[in-house]
C-alpha cells in the first residue's frame, strides 16, 4: 500500500504521522508552500485524507482531489467534512466513536467541579502565596445541582451516567424525545436552560445547532447558571457568552472549545468563574492511540476492500 | 418547626435551657453565614469564656459543674488536662471532619461521647477529591494556566493527560467520604479497593490490611482516614515506590498522612506521576518546590468551604446537642473501633 497517497490535514498525532508513513505515501498539508500547485502536482496519487477536529475535506479540498475515496477524521466531530459533497461523490468518510466517549464526559465533569468548587482558581490562591494571607472564600457545591444537557448521543449519556453518581438530577434536549430514556426532556434549549443549573453541551455541531447557545438561552439560565461546553465552539454564541459572563448575567463557564482556536477571548482571562482549556477533550495518551488506531484500521480495511470498522458515510 | 421547639422546651424552661460551652482559640469563632450562635441561642444557654470579662480559669471553674456538653470551634484542641477542668461533660462536639486535635483515648476513658461533622462535609470532601483527582490526570489548572498566559495559539499543542476510566482506584479510609468517593468513582469506571483498620463485611470492594499492598495494586491513592498515631506517615517512601512512577496521591485527609518532604522529592523526581493536595503538614505554607510543578494541583484545604456545609454543620450540632440532652441516640458519634 506504499503508493497510496494520504494527505493528512494537519499535525494532530505523532504516533499516527508515523503509523501511516509505514503503511502509505504520506502528505503532510501543512508543510506545503504552495497549496493548490501541490495539490495539482499530486492529485492522482491521493486516495485518502485524514483530518480533525480543525482541519478536514471541504468542497474545494474535495473537489481539487479527483481520485479520493476516502476521508478518515481523528475525531467524532464531522463539522470540519463535507458530507454532502462526500455522499454526492462516493467518498468513505469514518470517524472516532465510542474509543473517546469516556475522555469527554470525564473532561465534562471535570470541568463542573473546577468551576463550581473553583480548582483551578484556589490552585493560583496557593501558588501565588496569598493563602498566608487568609482563607479563600467559599465556593458553590456540586452534589446535587440539576445538570440539564443538550444532545444525549454517547457522550451526553456518558455525562449523565457520572453526574447522578453526584445526585445530580438529570434532565436533556434532543432533535425528539427518547421515550426509553427516564431523564426529563425539555422540547426546547430555552426550556431546558430554565430548569437546569448546570448546562452542558454534548451534541454534533450542524447547520441547526449552530449557535444553539444564544443570548435567550444564557438569560433563561441565568446569574447562578454555569455553561459548560465539550462540544464546538460554534455552538455557542461566543460574544454573548462572553458579555453575560463579564457582566455577570451568568454564573459561570467551562469552556474546552472556542469559535476561533486558537484564539480565545481576551475577556474571559480576567474572570474568576470561567476556567479555559485548549480544546483537550479527547487528550488523553490513551485515547489518542486508541483513535488514531482506528483512523489505520479504517483506511487498511477500506484499502483491503474489507468493511469498515466505523462508517459514517 | 415550632412544635418540635415547643417539645423540645418542655423539658427546659427559658431558665433552664441546657448550658453548652464554646471551647475555642481566640482566633476561631463559630460560622456567621449561617449564624449558628443566633441559631443555638433559643435552645442552649451558651458559655463563651472568651467573651466573658472574668478570667478564662475562673469563668470556667465557676460554671464547671453545670456544663455537659461543649462545642470544640475548628482545630480548638480539648486536651486531658482541659477535660480535668470538666468533671460533669458528657459530650462534646466536633466542627470538622477530623478529630486529630482531640484527646479520644482521654474521652473514652472518662465515658465522654464525641461526635463529628463528617456527615455534614462528606459530599463536599468527595467532590473536592474527584474534581482534584480529573484535574491532575487531564492537566486541568495546568491547561487553564497555559491558555490564560496565551501559549495556546504560540504552542498550538498542549501535552496529553490520562485517562480516568480503567484506573484502579484505593482510598485511604472508608467512612462516609471514602464512601462517597467510592460511589462517585464506580461511574468513572474506576476499580475500588480500600484499606481500613478493619475490613468492612458489608462493602463489595476489596480490602488490603496493608497500606504499601493497596498502593502496589492501585494506580491512584486517595486520602481520607482519620490522622491518628497510627496514621502520621502512613504514606511514606515505602508506599510512594509501591504506588510507581505513574501513581497518584490525592490528599483530603491531613497533611500528617503524608511524610511531606518525602513526597516533595518524590515528586521533583518523577518517583510518582503526581499529586492533589488539599492539606499540608504546616498550613497555610506550601513547600516551595511544589508551587512550580504542572502535574500537582494545590488546595487551601478548602474541601468543606461551602454554603451547604456550613448549614448542614448547623443542623448536625443543633441535632447532636438536642439528642444528647434528651437523652436519644447521638447522630454522628465517633466509634471507639
Amino acid at each position: 500500500m506504499e503508493s497510496i497517497g494520504v494527505l493528512m490535514a494537519c499535525p494532530m498525532n505523532s504516533y499516527l504521522e508515523h503509523e501511516l508513513e509505514k503503511r502509505f505515501n504520506l502528505f503532510r498539508f501543512w508543510t506545503v508552500p504552495e497549496k493548490s500547485a501541490f495539490l495539482a502536482t499530486n492529485k492522482n496519487s491521493i486516495r485518502a485524507v485524514v483530518g480533525n477536529s480543525s482541519a478536514g475535506a471541504d468542497a474545494e479540498l474535495i473537489e481539487a482531489l479527483p481520485k479520493l475515496e476516502i476521508v478518515a477524521s481523528f475525531s467524532v466531530g464531522l463539522d470540519k467534512i463535507d458530507l454532502a459533497k462526500c455522499k454526492e461523490k462516493g467518498i468513505r468518510v469514518t470517524n472516532t466513536p465510542d474509543v473517546l466517549t469516556d475522555d469527554v464526559a470525564d473532561l465534562a465533569i471535570g470541568l463542573m467541579l473546577a468551576v463550581l468548587r473553583k480548582l483551578c482558581e484556589s490552585d493560583r490562591y496557593v501558588r501565588s502565596g496569598k493563602w498566608k494571607k487568609g482563607d479563600y472564600k467559599l465556593t458553590t457545591k456540586f452534589t446535587g445541582k440539576r445538570v440539564g444537557i443538550i444532545g444525549l448521543g454517547r457522550i451526553g449519556m456518558a455525562v449523565a451516567k457520572r453526574a447522578e453518581a453526584f445526585s445530580c438530577p438529570i434532565s436533556y434536549y434532543s432533535r425528539t424525545e427518547k421515550p426509553e430514556i427516564k431523564y426529563k426532556y425539555y422540547p426546547s434549549v430555552v426550556e431546558l436552560a430554565a430548569n437546569c443549573d448546570i448546562l452542558v453541551v454534548a451534541c454534533l455541531l450542524t447547520e441547526e445547532t449552530l449557535h444553539i447557545v444564544n443570548r435567550e438561552v444564557i438569560d433563561a439560565l441565568g446569574p447562578k447558571g454555569v455553561v459548560i461546553n465539550v462540544g464546538r465552539g460554534p455552538h455557542v454564541d461566543e460574544p454573548e457568552l462572553v458579555s453575560a459572563l463579564v457582566e455577570r448575567r451568568l454564573g459561570g463557564a467551562g469552556l474546552d472549545v472556542f469559535e476561533h482556536e486558537p484564539e480565545v477571548p481576551e475577556e474571559l482571562f480576567g474572570l474568576d468563574n470561567v476556567v479555559l482549556l485548549p480544546h483537550v477533550g479527547s487528550a488523553t495518551v490513551e485515547t489518542r492511540q486508541a483513535m488514531a488506531d482506528l483512523v489505520i484500521g479504517n483506511l487498511e480495511a477500506h484499502f483491503l476492500n474489507k468493511p469498515l470498522l466505523t462508517p459514517v458515510v | 418547626m415550632a412544635t418540635k421547639q415547643t417539645d423540645y422546651q418542655q423539658h427546659f424552661s427559658s431558665q433552664e435551657l441546657p448550658v453548652v460551652l464554646v471551647n475555642r482559640l481566640p482566633s476561631f469563632r463559630l460560622p456567621s453565614k449561617p449564624p449558628f450562635i443566633d441559631n443555638l441561642l433559643p435552645h442552649f444557654h451558651l458559655l463563651d469564656p472568651h467573651d466573658a470579662p472574668e478570667p478564662y480559669d475562673s469563668f470556667l471553674s465557676r460554671h464547671a459543674h453545670s456544663i455537659r456538653a461543649l462545642i470544640t470551634v475548628g482545630p480548638t484542641p480539648v486536651t486531658a488536662e482541659f477535660l480535668n477542668l470538666l468533671p460533669c461533660l458528657g459530650l462534646i462536639v466536633g466542627t470538622s471532619a477530623g478529630l486529630d486535635h482531640i484527646d479520644l483515648p482521654a474521652c473514652r476513658s472518662r465515658g465522654i461521647a464525641v461526635t463529628n461533622a463528617s456527615s455534614a462535609f462528606s459530599e463536599d470532601v468527595a467532590d473536592c477529591a474527584v474534581g482534584l483527582l480529573i484535574d491532575v490526570l487531564r492537566r486541568i489548572s495546568a491547561a487553564d494556566r497555559f491558555v490564560r498566559g496565551q501559549m495556546w495559539p504560540v504552542k498550538k499543542e498542549y501535552p496529553l493527560g490520562f485517562k480516568l476510566g480503567g484506573k484502579r482506584v484505593g482510598i485511604v479510609g472508608l467512612g462516609s467520604i471514602g464512601s462517597e468517593i467510592a460511589k462517585r468513582l464506580s461511574a468513572f469506571n474506576c476499580s475500588i479497593a480500600y484499606n481500613s483498620r478493619k475490613k468492612k463485611p458489608s462493602v463489595p470492594f476489596p480490602f488490603y490490611a496493608n497500606v504499601s499492598d493497596l498502593a502496589a495494586n492501585s494506580d491512584v491513592l486517595i486520602l481520607c482516614c482519620a490522622l491518628t498515631e497510627e496514621t502520621t506517615h502512613i504514606i511514606n517512601k515505602d508506599v510512594m515506590i509501591a504506588l510507581g512512577k505513574q501513581g497518584l496521591i490525592i490528599n483530603v485527609g491531613r497533611g500528617s498522612l503524608i511524610d511531606e518532604k518525602v513526597l516533595v522529592q518524590c515528586l521533583v523526581r518523577g518517583e510518582i506521576g503526581g499529586a492533589g493536595l488539599d492539606v499540608f503538614e504546616n498550613e497555610p505554607n506550601v513547600p516551595k518546590e511544589l508551587l512550580g510543578l504542572d502535574n500537582v494541583v494545590l488546595s487551601p484545604h478548602c474541601a468543606v468551604m461551602t454554603p451547604e456545609s456550613f448549614e448542614a454543620l448547623l443542623q448536625l450540632t443543633v441535632a447532636n446537642l438536642k439528642a444528647f440532652f434528651s437523652n436519644k441516640p447521638l447522630l454522628s458519634v465517633v466509634s471507639n473501633e
